[in-house]
């Protein structure tokens, strides 16, 4: 459908390898990991869920740029609406929780058990 | 393709209809859009291709299974009537959503693109947040959102971290291009491994597979019982063929490589589900637990990959919704009838002799437990039979006696409601609503239908 409308890679791109844009994607990636699983406060956790997908974004456009395929940027732009609602479904969940019990440190959410 | 835009229509409709008209007659509506959904699919029968600039994909498999989806929401909708009665509770929402949530479900078993799939993850899954958290000012359903939220948003990144290597090593998020890299050198196939790791990883985490089902028992328990019917079919049928789709037309030259990870999955999440599920004593940990190891017999079919894997799969996916659903249809009915502590109770003693409240609910409830189970003359076991003869075709025998062991295991506690509903007890009788009935009724008899005969269905695919 989307036609490469450039045939080479920009040369502002070329200076540097693509090597050091997974690098710094991964690395970005593994932060966002890390902290899902160490911290305990709602919102942290929800950044750090962010900072997952917008490495996921750096990466597209990196492959996108060095490929010189529009298809990884139009991608990004649906990570982007898609994560937007997202924000709002769970910020309205954490103002949920903090109305009912007025923290939203989720480490005393274990009412579930079996 | 057409059902994708009726309910895209109809969800919006439906939030309209909330405004003007009574609670109780939003439920008809929704039966009746759901309906126009199902005959509008048979508008694409037999004109098979792509759409929509590639896209999705349309073929006469590929509509049989979005009945099999619309069909479960049906019957998820006909167990859900007088459930929101009360004054809390807001049914045109709850359709609405269940409707649109049905779109991303139909979008991710006909993507051709990673794209749509993604699109189709989210739509099912930002549906689902909502809706298990429905419950406002019950705290359980509050931490259970929040956790299904948080793990849900997890796994879809990671999904999409996949999706980026994925695209990194193909140039192009076309399913059928990971084909292209079949025989790059190491270096090109390093990006692609990767993908093909976080893209399971990231589908495994939403069908609830071992060691990615920790949030699925607390999930279940905390949302509300017609949400959770809704989860334990409609989302797992989609990602299940989400991932066969994968599995068949992306990954299908590496299958040496991922078939092996993937039954160690499908051995631990038999194991970790059936034996955990003996400890429970709340009937939706129960069925959670049960979920995720029927999640492991449908991943079997991935390993069968088969000309008949697609038909198995099909098949197990409407026996274990028309099982699971009339299990929650008759808890439903019974827990809203026995109140602990101003709430339903949730314990399996709730079952205490149903058989002299209302026999028809026992019965049902038996016919259920056995499909579940896998207990001849039922569509479960036809539906294991089938996954298990596929994988053993590909000669891994150790996973088919592991299936029959565990098998043996559930039958343990799938016999414990059984065994309370035929108790002696003085409570009284139980009313149930005529809709839920019959929803029941149709659940049972196609359960046993396609137990007796299964290649009515079978010889569809």
């Amino acid at each position: 459908m989307f036609e490469s409308s450039i045939d080479r890679i920009p040369d502002v791109f070329m200076k540097v390898p693509l090597v050091n844009f997974v690098l710094l994607a991964t690395m970005l990636f593994v932060i966002g990991i890390v902290g899902v699983l160490i911290r305990k406060n709602a919102i942290i956790i929800f950044m750090s869920i962010e900072l997952m997908l917008n490495a996921v974004n750096m990466l597209l456009i990196a492959f996108s740029s060095y490929k010189s395929d529009p298809n990884g940027q139009i991608f990004v732009f649906f990570i982007m609406a898609v994560a937007a609602a997202e924000v709002a479904v769970g910020l309205a969940i954490i103002v949920m929780i903090f109305r009912n019990i007025k923290t939203i440190d989720i480490s005393i959410l274990n009412k579930l058990r079996g | 393709m057409y059902p994708i835009i009726v309910f895209s229509v109809s969800g919006l409709l439906m939030l309209f209809l909330g405004l003007s008209v009574n609670k109780k007659s939003l439920l008809p509506y929704n039966l009746l859009f759901m309906l126009v959904g199902l005959a509008s699919n048979f508008l694409d029968w037999n004109a098979p291709g792509l759409y929509f600039n590639g896209m999705l994909e349309i073929s006469n498999p590929i509509i049989l299974v979005q009945w099999v989806l619309i069909f479960a929401a049906i019957l998820v909708s006909g167990i859900s009537s007088r459930q929101f009665d009360d004054t809390h509770a807001y049914p045109a929402e709850y359709y609405a959503i269940m409707q649109f949530a049905l779109v991303g479900a139909l979008i991710m078993v006909s993507f051709q693109n990673l794209l749509m799939l993604f699109v189709g993850l989210e739509i099912l899954s930002v549906g689902l947040y909502v809706l298990t958290g429905s419950d406002k000012r019950n705290l359980r359903g509050n931490e259970a959102a929040i956790k299904y939220f948080l793990m849900g948003s997890f796994a879809t990144g990671i999904f999409l971290f996949g999706v980026a290597m994925f695209y990194g090593a193909t140039g192009s998020f076309d399913i059928s291009s990971g084909n292209s890299v079949a025989n790059n050198l190491l270096e090109g196939k390093m990006f692609f491994w990767l993908g093909m790791v976080f893209i399971f990883i990231g589908l495994l985490f939403k069908i609830s597979a071992a060691p990615f089902h920790f949030w699925t028992a607390d999930v279940y328990q905390g949302a509300p019982t017609v949400f959770s019917a809704f989860m334990a079919t409609i989302v797992k049928t989609a990602v299940i063929f989400a991932l066969f789709r994968l599995a068949a037309y992306s990954f299908n030259l590496e299958y040496e490589n991922w078939s092996k990870f993937l039954v160690i999955i499908i051995g631990l999440s038999m194991v970790i589900g059936n034996v955990t599920a003996v400890f429970q004593t709340n009937f939706k940990r129960v069925l959670a637990f049960s979920s995720i190891s029927q999640a492991g017999f449908m991943l079997l079919s991935l390993i069968g990959l088969g000309a008949q894997s697609y038909g198995n799969l099909g098949f197990y996916s409407l026996s274990y919704a028309l099982a699971t659903i009339s299990a929650f249809g008759v808890f439903l009915v019974i827990s809203s009838n026995t109140i602990v502590e101003g709430r339903p109770s949730e314990n399996i003693n709730v079952f205490d002799g149903l058989f002299s409240r209302n026999p028809d609910l026992a019965i049902i409830l038996l016919i259920s437990m056995l499909s579940l189970a896998g207990i001849p003359l039922t569509s479960g076991f036809w539906s294991k039979f089938f996954v298990l003869n596929d994988a053993a075709a590909k000669g891994y025998f150790w996973i088919l006696i592991l299936g029959v062991l565990m098998s043996a295991v559930s039958l343990y506690y799938y016999f414990n409601p059984i065994r309370a509903s035929f108790k002696k007890t003085d409570l009284g009788k139980i009313e149930i609503s005529s809709l839920s009935k019959y929803t029941l009724y149709v659940c049972a008899a196609l359960t046993i239908l396609f137990g007796i005969a299964p290649n009515i269905l079978r010889s569809l695919f």
